[in-house]
């Protein structure tokens, strides 16, 4: 049983007089404890409301509507009542942001903001808080802890305070963590240091990590796992390597089409994807990334795409994948899901390399790791 | 399938083209701001009020059943001491202290209610937008100069908010001596400093703006950049503020007239001068007051209710 | 913070010196003179002129006015012309009543202002919130003094629930201290002349917070709406931080910064406001006071009770801009 199973998740903003918006729309995914899974996409594409779902911190708006399931540890995270909701959140689920400054409040000092997730989840009041407190700071690289306990969120850099802020994440040795892209507001430099930090802690404490990002250099550096989001849905899910080296998505391909490379000769060109996400909102049916697509057939109108599942446990959604090289389609495709079937529905003979326990999108098989 | 695929490779087409596009069209600010008033009823309500009013103002006069100045009740010997007549068949609200007819008083005095606001708005928008403006423009375009002029416009507007705006418009009056114009420079005078520094904060914001430094740094001269661009960028606040100021004029001259400080011409008829006057017969008729006064407050929130949808609707920071 | 209150208050002077100079000139060119407030329009050109010349108006306005500033640094405001008495002793014994009816009104507004633009805020879109922010747009749009005779129709000569004029019923014998009635009634523990003066301040001190009230109900609101959008409260929420926390630590204490930024420019609002509201319930204030020297040419008590105000403003104002830097540490002084 995974840590974390997000399953046909989907939200949908009504607002009056305004077309409904379906901001995430049918995505599942899966985190095992310890595993480090990646939520890639532009913006616009759903990863950020995603994880507030999950969190249950999208704004309480009339019209905002929370479907599927995101089951934690045997609860489902979208069933629970307010007040059970937040005994979780900052003790076992917690979350870091992409803004430090604006995330955190400007005129509390550091420590009261640190101090006050130890007296809500762990009782602890005082001194024994604020030496904690320290420690925390300490523990994620703060230098002179005493002393920025006092201070402000101002008074420290960008750097500091997204440490500041991870430490509040941290502060109850939380299960699963989610990052929601926690270093694109930081220099380059300091955005190094933050996901060696996270690298860190993830491996000393065993906890779980979402990292959100649209950077694909940071999942390459992190994820074992990546689910790349497009429109509100998951487009294709793979081990890292797969991924990196064999695109199956023409989305996912522009996506590294996009990304300069140092070992590109010298004349190669980026290959951009036109147009932006915004611009063909809202798809009414078949794949909404088609109007982009180079890759686009006839066929990407009418039904959405079936979830694909590919030969070595990834998935993807497309009629017409970039070809793998040297086999053919009908070879690597062992079995087409439509779409509105969960993965747990499908049936474990369809992908008979994955181990029975995980079927579908669950993380693929583990000789993975060994090859690292 | 259903759809041939003919149809459906227009429509992909179509779809290409669109995402192809790189940004959606731009909306000016005024079309969009327009677009969402529309769509706001606080705005509508208010616009309304406004409409009826200004209508009321300008061809009421012609339509009221009696002249606002005839003292029909003298004449007729219904005004007694002690006794005002309240409404009867053909005076739907009444006389007034005189023997007037209060509804042909009330309409035909939308209009010089009207002008008083207007005029008393337009001197302070007028003195204080020259005030910001110059101040604005010489802290911008900064240098020892530049700075002093600045410093030294801003020292005139701070002591003119240390003074209560009543007493300030209470002196002018008295200085000048009361008339219809003295009420609207009195109430004009007290809106410059809120138009100088709404003005001058504006300007120097947009001139610290990206896209000003942007077309600097294309070589764009600075007048140029400040006729195009900060100038209208820091109008849309100034209209909003005029709009309001209009609502608090309306308020303030009645509140001068309630010293005494009013419009001493009484013939023509101006509601702050028929709510002041009615003081004295509020234990006979209260209801002297309360038209003139309830006619001041619908036409106050009929500019409050406009200016603050105009404010929401400029406001770059709730547009989606 | 020591050195931001001595740098705010030698600011102070030139503003003073430069509004004072202009007083000066603009009320000696007021049509009219003390003399005719005394004399009426009777009395001869000689009459006139000896009463300006022992009042030592005939000399040059700048020879005047340097007078008035020697005078000034001794803290002497001079006679009033009309009441014969020194301004600052007419200055105390009236000023104190102003003040407090206008801590009344912001009491008012402020203690019922916040918590309602709050709550508004809360359950924005529902009933509350649109009577509360209707509420306020009618109270920004009636007139003070409308205001102030609606209340004192229904609520005294109606339904004779509250005195209808003055500071305090005439025949309690209370000790003056300090002529703050209230206070002086605390001081001397005469309770009865406490609660008096109280019930005479509720009236006039609703009629004075009603544009207060309104303003600090909308400010309130959209101020907490805006908080509750900010990334800092959905960290909070992230936290697991009880909604309570959330609300006071986070949210609460946030959205007051612009609330008390517009209590500092509030108070010329409410010194009008006063004016009119005096008049309206014949409380002895400030108000009837500078209007009754308008009309009689009292130089000496335009000037004084002017200034004093002007004085007044900008210590509240640095009073605001004080607390401020104690509520929000970005802006600490220096």
């Amino acid at each position: 049983m995974a840590l974390l199973d997000v399953d046909d998740l989907s939200v949908t903003f009504a607002r009056r007089g305004q077309r409904t918006v379906h901001a995430v729309d049918g995505v599942s995914f899966s985190v095992d404890a310890g595993e480090v899974v990646g939520l890639v996409g532009e913006s616009g594409c759903g990863k950020s409301v995603t994880s507030l779902a999950i969190m249950g911190l999208l704004p309480k708006q009339p019209g905002t509507r929370v479907g599927g399931k995101a089951v934690f540890d045997g609860t489902d995270l979208l069933q629970l009542d307010d007040r059970s909701r937040r005994d979780i959140r900052g003790r076992d689920v917690a979350m870091i942001f992409q803004d430090p400054l604006s995330s955190l409040n400007p005129v509390i000092p550091i420590g009261l903001q640190v101090t006050e997730v130890l007296a809500r989840h762990r009782g602890m009041k005082g001194a024994a808080a604020e030496k904690e407190a320290a420690a925390l700071l300490d523990r994620v690289g703060i230098p002179d802890p005493t002393r920025r306990l006092k201070e402000y969120p101002h008074q420290l850099s960008g750097g500091m305070r997204q440490r500041a802020l991870i430490a509040m994440a941290v502060a109850c040795r939380p299960r699963l963590l989610i990052a929601d892209e926690p270093t694109t507001a930081l220099d380059v430099t300091i955005q190094a240091q933050i996901l060696e930090l996270l690298k860190e802690l993830v491996r000393d404490s065993g906890t779980a990590l979402v990292m959100i990002t649209h950077d694909l250099g940071v999942v390459a550096g992190m994820c074992d796992t990546i689910n790349v989001l497009y429109a509100g849905r998951v487009v294709e899910t793979a081990r890292r390597r797969p991924l990196f080296r064999e695109p199956r998505h023409p989305y996912t391909v522009g996506l590294l089409g996009s990304v300069p490379r140092l070992d590109a000769g010298r004349g190669e060109r980026l290959t951009p994807i036109p147009g932006s996400v915004r611009d063909v909102l809202p798809w009414p049916d078949g794949c909404a990334f088609a109007p982009r697509c180079s890759r686009r057939v006839d066929a990407c109108v009418g039904e959405p795409p079936a979830l694909v599942l590919a030969h070595d446990g990834r998935s993807y959604r497309c009629v017409n994948p970039a070809p793998l090289p040297g086999m053919t389609p009908a070879e690597e495709i062992r079995g087409a899901v439509p779409t509105d079937a969960t993965p747990g529905s499908v049936p474990a003979q369809a992908v008979p390399n994955d181990p029975p326990a995980v079927p579908g999108l669950g993380p693929a098989p583990r000789e993975e790791d060994a090859r690292d | 399938m259903t759809i041939t695929a003919g149809k459906k490779k227009e429509k992909l087409d179509r779809l290409a083209e669109l995402a192809g596009r790189d940004d959606e069209r731009g909306v000016s600010l005024w079309k969009e701001a327009f677009r969402r008033l529309r769509r706001n009823p606080a705005a509508i309500i208010g616009a309304v009020i406004l409409a009826i009013f200004v209508l009321v103002a300008l061809i009421g006069p012609f339509l009221v059943p009696y002249s606002p100045t005839d003292t029909i009740g003298i004449r007729e010997g219904l005004i007694r001491p002690g006794t005002i007549p309240g409404a009867d068949g053909d005076h739907w609200l009444g006389y007034d202290h005189q023997g007037r007819d209060e509804f042909s008083r009330l309409i035909v005095g939308a209009r010089q209610t009207l002008l008083v606001g207007v005029v008393s708005t337009l001197i302070g928008l007028a003195v204080g937008a020259v005030i910001g403006g110059v101040a604005g423009a010489a802290a911008g375009l900064g240098g020892r100069w530049g700075r002093a002029i600045d410093n030294a416009l801003m020292r005139v507007i701070d002591m003119m908010l240390a003074l209560p705006s009543l007493l300030l418009a209470v002196s002018i009056a008295a200085l000048l001596g009361a008339s219809l114009t003295t009420v609207m420079i009195a109430v004009g005078v007290v809106s410059v400093p809120v138009f100088a520094r709404l003005l001058r904060g504006s300007m120097i914001s947009q001139a610290n703006s990206d896209y000003v430094l942007a077309a600097t740094s294309l070589g764009v001269k600075k007048p140029k950049i400040a006729l195009s661009h900060v100038v209208p960028n820091s109008l849309a606040p100034v209209i909003v503020q005029a709009t309001l100021t209009l609502a608090t004029a309306i308020i303030e001259a009645a509140a001068l007239s309630f010293l005494g400080l009013g419009n001493p011409d009484t013939a023509v008829p101006e509601w702050g001068v028929m709510l002041a006057d009615a003081q004295q017969y509020l234990g006979i008729r209260p209801g002297l007051a309360i038209y003139p006064a309830v006619a001041i407050i619908i036409t106050a929130l009929g500019f409050t209710l406009l200016g603050e949808a105009m404010r929401e609707a400029l406001d770059p920071k709730l547009r989606k | 913070m020591f050195r931001f209150i001595v740098r705010r208050l030698l600011q102070l002077i030139p503003t003073l010196f430069g509004l004072s100079l202009l007083l000066f000139i603009w009320l000696r060119r007021l049509p009219g003179g003390p003399e005719t407030a005394i004399l009426g329009e009777r009395g001869t050109p000689e009459m006139r002129a000896a009463i300006r010349r022992s009042m030592g108006l005939d000399e040059p306005i700048l020879v005047q006015y340097g007078r008035f500033v020697r005078r000034l640094i001794r803290l002497d405001l001079g006679t009033s012309t009309s009441t014969k008495r020194s301004v600052v002793s007419e200055f105390l014994e009236r000023f104190p009543g102003t003040v407090e009816l206008t801590v009344t009104a912001l009491v008012i507004a402020i203690g019922v202002g916040i918590p309602l633009g709050y709550l508004a805020a809360r359950r924005r879109g529902r009933l509350l919130d649109h009577l509360s922010v209707g509420g306020s747009l009618i109270g920004i749009c009636i007139p003070v003094f409308f205001l102030a005779y609606v209340l004192k129709a229904i609520f005294s000569e109606n339904l004779g629930w509250f005195p209808s004029s003055g500071r305090q019923d005439p025949t309690i014998d209370a000790t003056r201290i300090t002529n703050f009635f209230v206070l002086d009634g605390i001081m001397t523990r005469e309770w009865d002349a406490a609660a008096d003066a109280i019930w005479h301040l509720v009236l006039p001190g609703l009629a004075l917070a009603s544009i207060p009230l309104a303003i600090i109900v909308r400010i309130t609101r959209a101020s907490v709406l805006e908080v509750l959008n900010e990334d800092f409260v959905r960290t909070a929420e992230a936290k697991g931080l009880t909604e309570r926390t959330v609300r006071r630590r986070h949210v609460l204490r946030n959205s007051l910064l612009p609330v008390v930024t517009s209590i500092g420019l509030l108070t010329g609002g409410l010194l009008s406001g006063a004016v009119l509201t005096e008049t309206v319930f014949a409380f002895t204030g400030i108000g009837a006071f500078i209007y009754d020297a308008i009309n009689q040419r009292d130089y000496p008590v335009l000037m004084g009770f002017i200034l004093i105000i002007a004085v007044v403003y900008v210590l509240v104002n640095l009073l605001v801009d004080l607390s401020y830097s104690l509520i929000d540490p970005r802006v600490r002084v220096r």
